[in-house]
């Protein structure tokens, strides 16, 4: 047993964040630490890496009762945690970034020739192939995480904590990063692993703890458990159908795509009916995003025309996109969707604000008015329509955006990967909400990485593959995972 | 979600305007520092005068009200004259400077005897001096009572505050505006000295100083458009070739000064009519305000409106924010920085104008270092260097707190030099209220938050 964690609880100012949690972590195993969104997880780990002191409960790391007061203490106790957001350097090289802090030297002067030699030990030992000289800018998101799994090991990590490991990775990039993580535990490394993508959380781990409003719920063997009593596990009851059906028939044709090029994307071609849901499938970097900010106007196009009621639409740009109704919820709300420092309110308002102005001035109480009911409409919870955008859930800044694109008269809404990093729950409401749009006579494009969403919302699918549309699946009921996979690879 | 708070009308005050408090403290210290026995004149020492004479009116014989020629003591006579005559004294005036008061006194022998000569603390000496005139040898000289009232907070003391301070505070609407999209401009202080000469080269090639009010007008407006449009061609580098704004308005601010010593050769340009300083000294009689203060208000007002009521205000903000969702969200990112350097340039124009007409001349030395004043009055004011938040009202406050400590300094006999410390140090200390603040803020709205999202619970 490396990692004994029972009867544990911690508070913050006006949040019960843990209630009662515990942990156990065998040496050897991958254990994965599973919940929704304010369950406790990060706060867990907070506490075994000495960033947090528990209020209460005792956390036990090989055989001795530990209470760390900084992060310095677990460091050395062999307890080390990636995140998501990476403490590399990237003006500084692989070596200097893996020996910050601990820089080998003799008599002042940096030893470069040993600190290469353990670097290159290290990587290879991690499959890395690459020069310990190479600037951490240089590398991809997948290399930069085995650098700070390699700074792991250099510390000797017994245990090894990773948030979000997969977040950023390709399909074959997480494949990779399984197989060295199945490498280190069977030198008897402990793993814990903090996940949304339940599929992988079930291919990796060997066990699997489930946290729920601060308390952990189980621990069970990874073996013989489904997606679906995981999910259960996690929001607390039973679940019926993890996507809404939908009852509409489609409508006319609305939007037609012709030859759309630019970029990464080539003569993309494709139409959608009123109420019709299309979903695009694809490897990470297929092309996917790129086609929707071509038609959107945020890129440049090449050639190609986007026709929308039969009207060619000169879009030079998103404002251009937006007044004729194609409205795009990008992939990174917090980069490309939201203003964290401005007003829930501002960010729902900014893209109408000329619909309610007169001579440029605005008008408060309509806005205030429009605001309030999308509110209600989308339950979106906040504390005051003044508060922060950054303060707010995933799930919620999801729903301010929607409400953003439905003030706006929206035809088109497309939807580049809208369930990243939001809760289970909330996933199903934004599910409910994308019919509703639907049922409205809307055309929704649904990008996703995610199969089981694709499958399981769309009335239609497309695939690309390296900038193009490789594959077509109209009967969606029928189709697998595998299908899709055949035409994405 | 255990506990709201919400922001009371007082914490968001504080918290908006926290400067305000910086500033009445300020003021309410830099009155006490200068407390001092007052004499007045005007019509306030009018109205004290009248008061003592009515106490003890004179027994027999006639009031003699003798002043200086400035405007507060023929202020003082005329409000003293009506007093006293409404209440039937029998009274004489005189106004002028020492000599015609010398000549007129000696003609006041006829008539009444001469009882009291009232007068000012200022008239005072010279009235003393004439005593070897009979008509009023025996007379009793009566001034004003003094009395103890800080010198910080005299009319006079404070119109001169918001005078000076008008340059840097109009300018600082445009660097607010420039500051809040994650901008800076550095071009604004050479901008002032470009105007300056700009306004009094053209005013000169059309007359001088026998220049029409029209050609006045022609005048400013062609220090206006070239500001503006150097303003917009910082904005123009800024959007279309992507340079940070730190290095295009450095750049702008380099060719305006050399562009403001080549129209004037180096040498200040002098030939302006006596009217042009009407905008920079002028005051307005209702009001009784000078044309700059009210002129600096007005702009407030504007860009109040502008920055918090207007669609433009609010692309600006986003546009600082975060300029990729502003795009992507539908606005026009390039217009609006165009936009906002555009109108910094041309605000800078202004300035230089208002300094112009305030030195009547234009040099190419005018402004120096003010867009660091001018960026201190933003900073101080609370918008933050990072973009996407700042109020412009701050800004005026911002302005005023750097106005009052130099001017409350400079009444307190602190030496320049120190002064500069003073204000470096001031600076400093806004901005970490600010982080301050800001680190309260976040703490408050994490444990406030109505679905606590656990990553972000540190």
């Amino acid at each position: 047993m490396l990692l004994k964690v029972s009867g544990l609880r911690k508070a913050f100012p006006g949040v019960q964040a843990i209630e009662d949690g515990s942990l156990e972590l065998r040496a050897g195993e991958i254990h994965a630490l599973v919940g929704e969104n304010g369950a406790g997880k990060s706060t867990l780990i907070k506490i075994l890496t000495g960033v947090h002191a528990p209020d209460e409960g005792t956390v036990v790391v090989a055989g001795e009762t530990r209470r760390y007061a900084s992060p310095i203490e677990a460091h050395r106790d062999g307890i080390v945690a990636i995140y998501q957001e990476f403490t590399l350097i990237p003006t500084l090289s692989i070596a200097a970034n893996l020996f910050l802090g601990r820089e080998r030297t003799r008599l002042g002067a940096l030893q470069f020739r040993s600190e290469f030699d353990l670097a290159n030990r290290v990587l290879a030992r991690l499959g890395l192939a690459l020069h310990p000289d190479t600037r951490v800018s240089s590398l991809s998101i997948s290399e930069q995480q085995l650098v700070e799994i390699a700074r792991a090991l250099l510390v000797d990590a017994r245990i090894l904590i990773m948030d979000e490991p997969t977040a950023a990775l390709t399909p074959r990039e997480v494949v990779k990063l399984f197989g060295i993580l199945r490498e280190l535990s069977a030198q008897g490394i402990g793993i814990l692993f903090i996940s949304h993508r339940l599929n992988e959380v079930l291919e990796i781990a060997d066990r699997i703890t489930v946290m729920r409003d601060g308390v952990t719920i189980s621990t069970r063997s990874a073996a013989g458990m489904s997606r679906r009593t995981l999910i259960e596990l996690m929001v607390g009851r039973s679940l019926d159908d993890e996507f809404p059906k939908g009852s509409s028939e489609p409508g006319p044709v609305r939007l037609e795509v012709k030859a759309l090029t630019g970029g990464k994307v080539r003569e993309i071609s494709f139409s959608a009916r009123a109420g019709e849901i299309i979903g695009f499938a694809g490897l990470m970097g297929a092309g996917r995003t790129e086609m929707a900010c071509l038609v959107f106007g945020a890129d440049g196009k090449e050639s190609g025309e986007v026709i929308l009621d039969g009207r060619p639409l000169p879009i030079a740009g998103p404002h251009d996109a937006i007044q004729s109704g194609i409205c795009l919820l990008t992939e990174d709300r917090k980069r490309q969707g939201l203003v964290l420092c401005a007003s829930a309110k501002d960010n729902f308002a900014i893209s109408s604000l000329s619909h309610w102005s007169r001579f440029g001035l605005l008008n408060l109480s309509t806005e205030s008015e429009r605001f309030e009911e999308h509110r209600k409409a989308l339950a979106i919870k906040l504390v005051s329509p003044r508060q922060r955008a950054e303060s707010l859930s995933g799930g919620n800044q999801q729903k301010l955006l929607v409400a953003r694109w439905l003030e706006v008269d929206s035809k088109v809404i497309i939807f580049d990967e809208p369930t990243r990093g939001i809760d289970v729950g909330a996933k199903y409401e934004m599910y409910l909400l994308i019919r509703r749009l639907a049922a409205q006579g809307k055309v929704i494009i649904l990008i996703s990485s995610e199969l089981p969403e694709i499958l399981g919302m769309s009335d239609r699918i497309l695939v690309m593959r390296a900038g193009r549309i490789s594959g077509e699946i109209t009967d969606v009921s029928s189709a697998t995972q595998e299908q899709i996979m055949a035409m994405a690879v | 979600m255990k506990s709201i708070r919400r922001d009371t009308f007082f914490t968001r005050l504080l918290s908006d305007y926290g400067m305000l408090l910086v500033l009445v403290l300020l003021c309410v210290l830099f009155s006490l520092l200068t407390i001092t026995e007052q004499t007045s004149t005007g019509k306030a020492g009018a109205h004290l005068l009248f008061e003592q004479i009515s106490k003890e009116p004179p027994s027999d014989g006639r009031i003699l009200i003798v002043a200086g020629s400035s405007g507060p003591e023929k202020e003082f006579a005329s409000s003293l004259h009506r007093l006293l005559e409404s209440a039937g004294y029998r009274l004489g005036e005189l106004v002028g400077d020492p000599m015609q008061l010398r000549a007129r006194i000696a003609e006041e022998v006829s008539g009444p005897p001469i009882a009291f000569v009232a007068t000012t603390d200022v008239t005072r000496a010279v009235v003393e001096n004439f005593r070897d005139i009979p008509a009023i040898a025996d007379a009793k000289i009566l001034t004003p009572p003094r009395r103890n009232w800080p010198t910080f907070l005299l009319a006079d003391n404070l119109r001169n505050v918001a005078n000076q301070i008008t340059v840097i505070a109009i300018i600082a609407i445009g660097m607010t505006m420039v500051i809040i999209t994650a901008g800076i401009d550095l071009s604004v202080g050479s901008l002032i000295a470009l105007s300056a000469v700009v306004v009094a080269w053209v005013a000169g090639a059309l007359g001088g100083t026998d220049i029409s009010t029209l050609g006045i007008l022609i005048a400013a407006l062609a220090a206006l458009v070239v500001c503006g449009l150097t303003g917009a061609f910082s904005g123009l580098m800024i959007t279309a070739f992507k340079i940070p704004p730190f290095i295009a308005t450095l750049a702008m601010m380099q060719v305006a000064a050399g562009v403001a010593y080549i129209i004037s050769k180096g040498k200040p340009i002098y030939q302006l009519p006596d009217r042009f300083v009407w905008l920079g000294r002028g005051t307005e009689p209702l009001l009784d305000m000078p044309i700059a203060v009210i002129l600096m208000l007005l702009f407030y007002l504007v860009a109040w409106i502008v920055m918090e009521r207007s669609v433009l205000g609010r692309y600006i903000y986003a546009v600082g924010g975060n300029p990729e969702a502003a795009r992507l969200a539908g606005i026009r990112v390039k217009r609006v920085l165009l936009f906002v350097y555009a109108s910094c340039g041309l605000l800078a124009g202004l300035g230089g104008i208002i300094m112009a007409s305030q030195l009547k001349s234009g040099a190419p030395t005018y402004g120096l270092s003010y867009e660091l004043y001018v960026i201190a009055a933003v900073v101080v004011g609370g918008t933050s260097l990072s973009g996407g938040e700042g109020k412009i009202i701050g800004t005026l406050i911002g302005a005023f707190v750097i106005g009052v400590i130099q001017n409350g300094m400079n009444l307190t006999n602190i030496e320049t030099y120190t002064q500069k410390v003073v204000l470096g140090l001031v600076i400093l200390a806004a901005v970490l209220f600010d982080r301050l603040k800001q680190k309260g803020l976040t703490r408050r709205l994490r444990s406030s938050r109505p679905d606590s999202d656990d990553k972000e619970v540190h």
